[in-house]
């Protein structure tokens, strides 16, 4: 596998649910450790970019590239391909049947065929680093979303991904839970992890993002640095969202 | 934590001794049982004064017939545990393949699909009677080579056949229940779509289905009489044998007593298993499980 420093390439991806077209031909560049940010109106295909780049929807047309490696090429196994990206979900999607941490040492042990012990012990230390050591033998039900969305996170993570995708994570907590959840990621992106992710809190992505991209119809309206796109956006389509944004009293 | 958690199944615990006459306090267990006496006893005074009682008696409730046959019918009832076991143990693998299959997704699986839903279509349509007529009267007589020839091993056969196809309904029932976000996060993790399916979607499926299918075991315990009418002997046809010798129809009355005592202690296990699974899911929401009620002596509502 070849090491160059593009984590992550997009190229011309198209994708349509029945009639309707989601994404119109996305191209979408992010280096390694680089934190990129989704923005965009609801439906703009957000969510739907960082599902296709984990391969959990067939795309249409384009390709994905992932550290070198196109990940859309015919006969590639995508449970391989899924182990080096991780997802975060908007529903956080823990097993509710299985306590904390057997969601996070699931993969772990049966993917990457882990020994219990090591699995657990790895585990742990990455709850306890995001502070939830004594949530360990809890079923997720029992924790606050906050929790749950951090033990998500814990578990996308102990796959040590190449790139963790998060969509919307912290749409679904309560207004006063999403700081710790926030708190998680900025420590991520600190350490250098490569992150993509899509998001409604623009106080967020300005402070944590290195490039905010603009979604509308379907393709990249507009990208660049925080202090520009939030600022002084040239399209007219970003200009009237960021509008929005501001009159809502969200940035 | 824990403690948390045995805290609500201790509760629970108490509340399912409670069901009958927890909530009531000590003087309403008294009416209660008063109560009880007087209108029980009034039934029974009606129904025995009543004319042509002594008749009735006589051909249904012998009380030495009765004691006579219970023996017999108790062993002729081991080849009914037996049918049933054996059915139950292979019903619950095979109707489980059945539901995954059927579960399939995509053309490539199509196929698969379709035979699946052919063999649940058929079985459910057709009485399970005939299934075992055909299967447990016709192969024996065939004697084909390396094939079993007894009408045991066919009814089993046969109540498998029928069995399955609404266990496997029962189970797909369940594992569509199971939210698609749940394997969209087990196969974002690098699982298989086998892995997701074992250690996600199946637990998850089979939980919740647990008191449908122990309906279904109690419809197969009853299910296992009909094998009477292909020659083996268990207990039906053992009451059919005893009650036609005496002209007399006190061993039905037994064998159905059988069948009660049978049936009723799995059918509690279910309402224990329903209730436990609401309170389950509401405790994480609410902190404690319903409340409940007495049901027959009426528990005052809170």
């Amino acid at each position: 596998m070849s090491r160059t420093s593009e984590a992550l390439v997009v190229e011309g991806l198209r994708k349509s649910f029945g009639q309707l077209e989601v994404l119109r031909g996305i191209d979408l560049t992010v280096a390694e450790h680089e934190v990129v940010a989704l923005i965009g109106a609801s439906g703009s295909g957000k969510s739907t970019l960082l599902r296709c780049i984990n391969l959990l929807e067939e795309i249409d047309a384009g390709r994905i590239v992932i550290e070198g490696q196109e990940i859309t090429a015919p006969g590639i196994d995508v449970d391989r391909v899924r182990r080096r990206i991780g997802i975060v979900f908007q529903s956080f999607n823990l097993f509710p049947h299985m306590t904390v941490l057997r969601n996070v040492t699931l993969a772990p042990r049966k993917v990457l065929r882990l020994p219990q012990a090591e699995a657990e012990g790895r585990a742990t230390a990455l709850l306890e680093r995001f502070g939830l050591a004594d949530k360990r033998d809890e079923y997720p039900d029992r924790l606050s979303g906050g929790q749950q969305q951090r033990a998500a996170i814990v578990r996308a993570m102990a796959m040590q991904p190449d790139i963790l995708l998060l969509d919307e994570i912290t749409a679904a907590l309560d207004p006063e839970l999403v700081a710790e959840v926030l708190d998680v990621i900025r420590e991520l992106a600190a350490e250098g992890m490569t992150l993509v992710l899509a998001t409604h809190e623009m106080g967020f992505a300005r402070d944590v993002a290195d490039r905010i991209c603009f979604l509308d119809g379907g393709v990249i309206l507009e990208q660049g640095p925080p202090s520009e796109m939030l600022v002084a956006p040239r399209e007219e389509r970003t200009q009237q969202f960021l509008k929005r944004i501001i009159d809502a009293g969200r940035l | 934590m824990t403690g948390e958690a045995h805290t609500t199944r201790d509760e629970l615990h108490a509340r399912r001794g409670s069901r009958l006459f927890g909530r009531l306090r000590s003087n309403g267990v008294m009416i209660a049982t008063l109560s009880t006496l007087v209108v029980f006893g009034a039934i029974g005074f009606v129904v025995v004064n009543a004319p042509g009682w002594e008749r009735v008696q006589a051909a249904f409730f012998d009380p030495e017939l009765g004691m006579r046959s219970l023996p017999l019918l108790l062993q002729a009832l081991w080849v009914n545990v037996q049918l049933f076991v054996l059915a139950e143990v292979t019903i619950l693998a095979f109707a489980l393949l059945l539901a995954v299959m059927r579960s399939l997704p995509g053309p490539v699986f199509f196929p698969f699909r379709l035979m699946a839903i052919s063999y649940i279509e058929f079985f459910r349509a057709i009485p399970g009677i005939l299934v075992i007529f055909v299967l447990a009267l016709g192969v024996p007589g065939l004697r084909l080579p390396g094939l079993p020839n007894d009408q045991f091993t066919w009814a089993v056969v046969a109540l498998v056949l029928v069995w399955s196809a609404y266990v496997a309904e029962v189970y797909r029932a369940g594992i569509e229940g199971v939210h698609a976000s749940q394997e969209a996060a087990a196969r974002s993790l690098g699982l298989s779509r086998f892995q997701g399916l074992r250690y996600v979607v199946l637990p998850q499926a089979v939980r919740r289905v647990i008191p449908p299918l122990l309906n279904d075991f109690i419809g197969l315990q009853k299910d296992t009489a009909l094998v009477s009418f292909v020659g083996v002997v268990e207990i039906f046809s053992r009451t059919r044998i005893i009650a036609g010798g005496a002209f007399n129809f006190t061993p039905y009355i037994v064998c159905a007593l059988i069948f009660l005592v049978l049936t009723i202690p799995l059918a509690r296990v279910v309402d224990y298993l329903v209730a436990r699974d609401r309170s389950r899911q509401l405790a994480g929401a609410l902190g404690s499980g319903p409340a409940r009620r007495g049901r027959l002596l009426g528990g005052s509502p809170r």
